[in-house]
């Protein structure tokens, strides 16, 4: 599975540190989330899609990222404008088009696209594996972490067990249609792999006693703050503060 | 089920991600080192599964299973779900960071109380039994989870209630797909391997 799609590059802000892109990121996402109306949402916006540009992703996977997590989006499309009692209505005849409605439709569609952009430009373009490092630095509990670590490790593990379960069950001529047999079947299929991530890990439990794990991993990549790494926490959180309080 | 980012008022966000910090402590606080391995494993196969598309009628849905979760795991389905989300919005842009709180809560407090109240049906000689009540455990916690993504839709904005209509009622035949799948593979696991259930 190729998961960190993102993590490949070598622009600026993927060599920056992994804590400061954390906390850069929480404190944007924070203050996005509770900023109102629409010109603040599009100024965030803006700046997260700066922050695109210098990472300088690939756009056609980018895209595809944020066209499926416009879904939901554009249900609150659909329903708010002509449910939303604002007074002053569009009237199209037999629809009723409320302007504050479109108004609150397009602040949510600006605040969430600002934050997804945000979340590629600065976390996704860590490894997942740095970005734990970071939570660990960050005091984010170590038993929380230990557990991510190994989810996150044994995740294509458990996605290749399925694939050889699946095409086994494809070459006995499994073919999946909306009844109770294939739900069946799918069910011993999530049961079977459920045994073998048991086992799995009592295997891995042991293995990791044998090599003295002790309900935690020692920090293997210490994170040097430079310079540049300072500077981009300080300017990126004052303009992400400037933008909340032009709202105001 | 996640709400994206941007759509819900920083009330609901806030109360969400109280709830969801209480469940984590708890989470946290009853898992003995030894258990480590195993709940991020069988986390693993849970995000593994949730790629799963199995098909409805037209078209399809993937599997939740937090029904199971919750039987698994007991409290530990907090970090289980809350890391789940985690990924998913790190990897894939689907939910949100500033959601994760409501979205962990929603999707892992239902399967938490009903596995509690369910887990003593459970018996290995009992198909019958164990599959109505894994039927149950699977359905209703899809069913509440759906209400608990509409209660913070509900506070955030009154005029969301076709949203949420539609929400709920998209999620009913997901909910009896989920039922049967809880129970087929809960009566699996007992009667091939009890120790992962118990």
């Amino acid at each position: 599975m190729h998961l960190e799609i993102f993590a490949e590059g070598n622009s600026f802000l993927h060599k920056l540190d992994p804590r400061i892109k954390i906390l850069v990121f929480l404190f944007f996402a924070v203050l996005c989330a509770i900023s109102k109306g629409i010109l603040i949402p599009f100024f965030y916006l803006l700046f997260s899609f700066l922050l695109i540009l210098i990472a300088n992703l690939n756009f056609k996977i980018l895209l595809n990222r944020l066209t499926g997590a416009n879904f939901f989006i554009l249900f609150i499309w659909i329903f708010i404008p002509l449910r939303y009692k604002g007074n002053p209505y569009i009237d199209l005849g037999f629809l009723k088009v409320s302007y504050e409605g479109i108004k609150y439709a397009l602040s949510i569609t600006l605040k969430c696209n600002a934050i997804i952009l945000a979340t590629i430009a600065l976390l996704s373009t860590s490894t997942i594996f740095s970005l734990a490092h970071a939570m660990l630095y960050l005091k984010v509990p170590s038993k929380l972490v230990t557990i991510f670590f190994l989810f996150y490790r044994y995740i294509s593990v458990m996605h290749e067990e399925y694939i050889k379960i699946k095409r086994a069950v494809l070459a006995r001529g499994f073919n999946p249609k909306t009844n109770l047999h294939t739900y069946k079947t799918y069910a011993y299929m999530v049961g079977a792999l459920l045994i073998k991530s048991f086992e799995r890990s009592e295997e891995i439990y042991k293995a990791m006693l044998a090599r003295g794990f002790k309900g935690f991993f020692p920090l293997l990549e210490h994170f040097k703050l430079k310079k540049i790494d300072l500077a981009f926490g300080i300017i990126g959180s004052s303009i992400i503060i400037l933008i909340y309080i032009l709202g105001i | 089920m996640h709400i994206s980012e941007g759509v819900l008022s920083p009330p609901v966000l806030l109360a969400g991600g109280i709830l969801s910090f209480i469940g984590l402590v708890f989470g946290l606080k009853n898992l003995k080192t030894e258990k480590i391995p195993e709940i991020a494993v069988l986390s693993s196969t849970f995000f593994v599964a949730s790629l799963i598309h199995i098909p409805i009628g037209p078209t399809s849905a993937h599997l939740v299973l937090n029904g199971i979760i919750g039987l698994l795991l007991g409290w530990s389905a907090f970090p289980a779900i809350f890391l789940g989300l985690l990924l998913q919005a790190l990897l894939f842009q689907f939910g949100g960071f500033t959601t994760l709180g409501v979205n962990t809560f929603a999707m892992a407090f239902p399967p938490v109380v009903l596995g509690y109240i369910f887990k003593k049906f459970l018996h290995k000689n009992k198909y019958f039994l164990t599959f109505s009540v894994s039927f149950l455990a699977g359905f209703l916690s899809i069913i509440f989870s759906a209400i608990l993504i509409g209660t913070a839709l509900y506070f955030t904005e009154k005029s969301f209630l076709p949203v949420i209509i539609a929400l709920l009622s998209a999620h009913f035949p997901i909910a009896i797909i989920e039922g049967f799948i809880t129970g087929f593979v809960v009566a699996y696991l007992l009667k091939v391997k009890p120790e992962v259930v118990i």
